[in-house]
């Protein structure tokens, strides 16, 4: 019966995730939104490694994937958003018109 | 984990709805410094639920890496991007915030019966307990061998990148033509600001 509630508890923490990546304007809120999202995913495949194969533990195996992952992106993301302010002097979303014609 | 059953659900109870209040301050707060300090207790209080989930391996990889590491990169970015700017204000822009609450509620909603309409198959072989870190070393030296030397390939390559995408771009506008050889990575030089005039520009 917990593991309903761990999915749940993920599914909620997910949906948080994409609600301030959508609705934020600032970019290091936009990369915090992110590793939310990023952690409901681990919080997920944890919960289904040890209730429904708690033998041979892949899902913690995919968990530090993801974790190592998160940490890449984390850096690259902050650079992008550091040459991107030294360039546009701005951290507001809705100024980022680069790709848009 | 040998706790009682009990045990187990106040504890989730705790760990769960200390998370997605923290979760929602991480969205909802104005301030981005709060911001940042609420998501390490995100980041410790998912540890918790892992420690709930007998990985202990993986709860202490949370702690080190997103707390010590993710968190303090992210306080750094703000500590380097400190611009108190009000953004200007975007027309109509609460629809777009009730449409996006709309659709993250609805998928919420989809995902909880989801969960709730299945029917797990729950397994009941000998849990790993203990020796879940073997486990896992073993799963990464056979059978995951290649994701795991191609993840660190990965971090090289994003160590190379930040660094290369974050320094100050250097313009060769006075540079002489026989200097060439030397590899080195020339940054533009800083423009010195004074101590303590930070407070006008910012």
């Amino acid at each position: 019966m917990q593991l309903e509630y761990f999915l749940i508890l993920a599914a909620a923490l997910f949906c948080i995730g994409i609600y301030g990546l959508v609705s934020s304007r600032n970019v290091i809120r936009v990369l915090m939104s992110i590793e939310l999202m990023l952690n409901a995913v681990n919080l997920n495949l944890m919960a289904f490694s040890n209730y429904l194969d708690p033998a041979e533990i892949k899902g913690q195996v995919f968990a530090v994937f993801v974790i190592t992952i998160a940490a890449a992106e984390a850096a690259v993301g902050l650079a992008i958003v550091l040459s991107i302010y030294r360039n546009r002097d701005t951290v507001d979303m809705e100024q980022f018109n680069l790709l848009k014609w | 984990m040998n706790l009682a059953e009990g045990v187990q659900i106040v504890s989730l109870g705790i760990l769960g709805v200390l998370m997605l209040a923290s979760a929602l301050g991480v969205v909802l707060l104005s301030n981005i410094v709060y911001s940042a300090f609420l998501l390490a207790m995100v980041f410790a209080s998912i540890s918790g639920l892992y420690v709930l989930l007998n990985a202990g391996f993986v709860a202490a990889a949370q702690i080190l890496v997103y707390v010590g590491a993710v968190n303090i990169l992210i306080l750094f970015g703000i500590m380097l991007v400190n611009k108190r700017e009000d953004f200007k204000p975007v027309s109509n822009a609460w629809i777009g915030k009730i449409a996006t609450a709309a659709v993250c509620a609805g998928l919420f909603t989809l995902l909880s019966s989801m969960v709730l309409a299945t029917s797990w198959q729950l397994s009941t072989a000998a849990p790993a307990g203990e020796a879940a870190i073997e486990v896992i070393g073993q799963h990464f030296f056979s059978d995951f061998l290649l994701p795991f030397e191609l993840a660190s390939v990965l971090l090289l390559m994003a160590l190379v990148g930040a660094i290369i995408l974050a320094r100050r771009e250097y313009v060769p506008d006075d540079e002489p033509a026989d200097q060439q050889k030397v590899l080195t990575l020339r940054e533009r030089p800083r423009e010195l600001v004074a101590a303590g005039s930070d407070t006008q520009e910012s």
